[in-house]
């Protein structure tokens, strides 16, 4: 089930997950992002906030990435509803 | 039989067992230095095996081989330049979605690939089941299992390179971009085809992806070709960000299809690193843990080492004595003390810190920690226009800035190592404390705690300034960005660790000693000449010198000697007091250099407060400087740390001074 369409990355709860939409902004943090596996249709979820309330880590395909909310805002997702 | 050398170039994920499998096959026949141009680190070993002589390249780990990182632009270029008869990729089993993503660009590249599935030990206890030959079927490549934390398989890794070698079936498996993609680069292929020079060097469809994907490092491969503004032509008028997305996700499509086919992995929701990161990194507990842990660290690389340094310091003083007495000669035997034993003594007294630094380091990485440690620290280090690995090299300069320096190469990024290799020197060394201790002691009696103290504070504060101050106008316009891996908890190896130790000590005494003995070489010289003059004192060339700039220094209230003490300063920030000592004819007597220096009329507190502000943050030593430029791999950043500092520390001790002037009057 979809939520919403305009969220980003960095407005989800621990625990939430999504499904990636598109990642938007240019040059190279763009580019990491796609490496690391933030393709359009990944399903991820949140795992956690640093102490500090930021940066946010993030399981998909299998392993865990961190992005600070920054870089969290580049990714477009729809929150997924079980 | 002649012996044929192969080249092996090993690649993988950060984080995957690269190194393990590399010191698993190299054992200690390794030589450690750095890829031209570039301070990553080269590693290279050698292998006699079945009569083949194999020459192993340890290749930086990266994710991909795009051109985001100086790691990724090192491997790549090592790839499709100089053409490594093998390559071998570790793949982490456990996790090999992710892993396979490097692998459909190497597939791209026309090498001959072995891929080795590493930790398959853990990934079979896990319950994965992987049909090894299906794997090898869909990919087109060889695949091994091992499991080098066992060095289990690594004979028939090496066996398996050696049967490559001799066959000529190099990889070239196609990975489908889809019709549009497709079309243009079949275009840009026929283009580069036109100029055979560069066909011969690079292969074609390699070549059209990478300038599909807007990659500036491929597009400079073009710079010398006739063809470039063709392509250039061609490009400007495609959307390469979006075909860019487009190829990552067709990558990872093509991954997730041939997943199912080769078994079954089993990935499990929370995994034991999950657990464990509820209380490593939780809300209350994560600092207070990092803090404790780095605590520690900071113990045992200092406090534990002191018993060493200080018999390294007897062993040379020692050897200093036997010299003085022996030689009738006295120049000789002072060059020989003084200069190159004392440079030497200089160059080995870093040693024991350096040494168990880099053992902590490489298990705190090992381990998985030093990912969480960054993790917990970069919104408090990011505020400062640096990130969360920049603690560590910040917090170990309050030992001693060599090592600190060094341990800034646990940060990937080349402007937050600079910006932090910049910084760390204002973090109150060890060093430093016998100048604050004698001058606070001597002139603010009950107030030299809070003194002290505040220098600290101030070099913290001024570390910090400059950083933001670099971030905002020597790396302008390229924020850094924070997309890391928190990988999976690992026992670590101590055998890995003591080969980093190992590797990273003897690089520092080769690149480094030669440089400090050179520099206290070069200031026994000016401190013995003109022949007869007592050493350091001011009829000595170092004291014309010191002569010479003190009207550079006089509007701080500072006069020759101290100008001279300061000079000697550049050796170790200690030695500011023995100078004085000698300048003041007090010799080694602190007691009575504090009674002579209250008497001196150029020593008010002030002047006393502003010198303390000035040795704090001018010119690092010696010792320091010579990491400095190794480790940022240039002259220009070694002379920008010098001159900033010491511009810094001018004003600073300038503004001391004259409040200083207005308040203890």
């Amino acid at each position: 089930m979809t939520e919403s369409t305009d969220n980003t990355l960095n407005m989800l709860e621990i625990g939430q997950r999504a499904r990636i939409i598109q990642v938007k902004g240019k040059g190279s943090s763009r580019k990491r992002l796609l490496d690391m596996g933030m393709v359009p249709g990944a399903v991820l979820s949140v795992s956690k906030k640093a102490p500090l309330g930021d940066p946010l880590d993030f399981k998909l395909k299998g392993y865990n990435l961190s992005l600070r909310k920054e870089e969290a805002k580049m990714v477009f997702v729809e929150v997924l509803r079980d | 039989m002649a012996k044929d050398k192969i080249r092996v170039a090993l690649t993988g994920n950060p984080n995957v067992g690269k190194t393990t499998v590399f010191n698993a096959i190299t054992g200690a026949k390794q030589k450690v230095g750095n890829w031209p141009g570039v301070t990553v680190e080269k590693k290279i070993g050698i292998k006699e095996y079945a009569g083949h002589s194999l020459e192993i390249v340890d290749l930086p780990g990266t994710y991909s081989l795009t051109a985001y990182s100086a790691d990724e632009i090192v491997a790549r270029d090592y790839i499709i330049e100089e053409k490594p008869g093998i390559v071998v990729q570790i793949l982490d089993s456990m996790n090999l979605e992710r892993n396979l993503y490097l692998s459909t660009q190497l597939m791209e590249m026309d090498t001959k690939l072995i891929f080795a599935l590493n930790m398959s030990d853990l990934a079979e206890k896990r319950g994965d089941k992987i049909d090894l030959s299906m794997f090898e079927k869909l990919l087109g490549v060889t695949l091994v299992r091992t499991t080098a934390s066992e060095g289990e398989g690594i004979n028939s890794l090496l066996d398996a390179i050696i049967s490559k070698a001799s066959s000529d079936m190099s990889s070239s498996h196609k990975i489908g971009y889809g019709e549009e993609i497709e079309d243009r680069i079949s275009i840009l292929e026929k283009i580069i085809s036109e100029d055979k020079a560069l066909v011969s060097k690079y292969p074609s469809r390699w070549l059209s992806i990478k300038l599909l994907e807007g990659d500036e490092n491929a597009f400079s491969k073009l710079s010398s070709s006739s063809i470039q503004p063709v392509v250039e032509r061609f490009l400007s008028g495609l959307d390469l960000e979006e075909y860019e997305a487009e190829m990552a996700d067709k990558r990872y499509e093509f991954i997730s299809k041939i997943l199912p086919q080769v078994g079954n992995t089993c990935v499990e929701d929370v995994s034991a690193s999950d657990m464990i990161d509820k209380v490593i990194t939780n809300r209350y507990l994560g600092i207070p843990i990092f803090l404790s842990l780095m605590w520690g660290m900071f113990e045992l690389t200092f406090t534990f080492a002191t018993p060493f340094m200080e018999l390294i310091d007897m062993f040379f003083a020692f050897l200093a004595e036997v010299i003085a007495t022996n030689l009738e000669t006295a120049w000789l035997a002072s060059l020989l003390g003084d200069g190159i034993v004392a440079g030497a003594g200089a160059v080995m007294s870093f040693v024991p810190n350096i040494f168990i630094l880099f053992f902590l380091l490489a298990l705190l990485e090992d381990s998985g920690y030093l990912a969480r440690a960054a993790f917990i620290m970069d919104r408090l280090m990011h505020s400062m226009g640096i990130q969360g690995k920049s603690f560590i090299p910040m917090l170990m300069g309050f030992g001693c800035t060599v090592p600190a320096v060094m341990a800034t190469r646990t940060l990937e990024d080349e402007k937050d190592r600079l910006i932090t290799m910049l910084v760390t020197p204002f973090m109150s060394c060890g060093a430093r404390i016998p100048v604050y201790v004698l001058l606070a002691g001597t002139f603010f009696g009950r107030q030299a705690g809070s003194i002290i103290f505040g220098l600290y504070v101030l070099g913290i504060i001024v570390a910090i300034l400059s950083a933001r101050l670099f971030r905002t106008f020597i790396f302008k316009g390229t924020p850094s960005s924070f997309i890391m891996e928190l990988p999976p908890y690992h026992r670590p190896s101590p055998g890995n660790s003591i080969k980093y130790m190992w590797n990273q000590g003897s690089l520092y005494l080769k690149r480094v000693g030669s440089v400090i003995v050179g520099g206290v070489v070069a200031i026994w010289l000016l401190a013995y000449f003109p022949q007869g003059v007592e050493y350091g004192s001011a009829e000595s060339y170092i004291g014309s010198l010191g002569k010479l700039i003190e009207p550079l220094v006089s509007p701080l209230g500072f006069d020759w000697k101290i100008a001279i003490s300061l000079i000697f300063g550049f050796v170790a920030k200690e030695v500011v007091i023995g100078s004085l000592g000698t300048l003041y004819g007090t010799g080694a007597d602190e007691g009575m250099l504090s009674s002579v220096l209250l008497a001196d009329p150029v020593f008010t507190p002030a002047v006393a407060l502003g010198l303390m502000v000035f040795t704090l943050l001018y010119v690092p030593c010696i010792g320091a400087v010579a990491v400095i430029k190794k480790e940022s791999g240039s002259w220009k950043w070694m002379l920008f740390s010098a001159s900033y500092s010491t511009a810094v520390a001018w004003i600073l001790s300038f503004v001391t001074v004259k409040i200083g002037n207005i308040i203890f009057v």
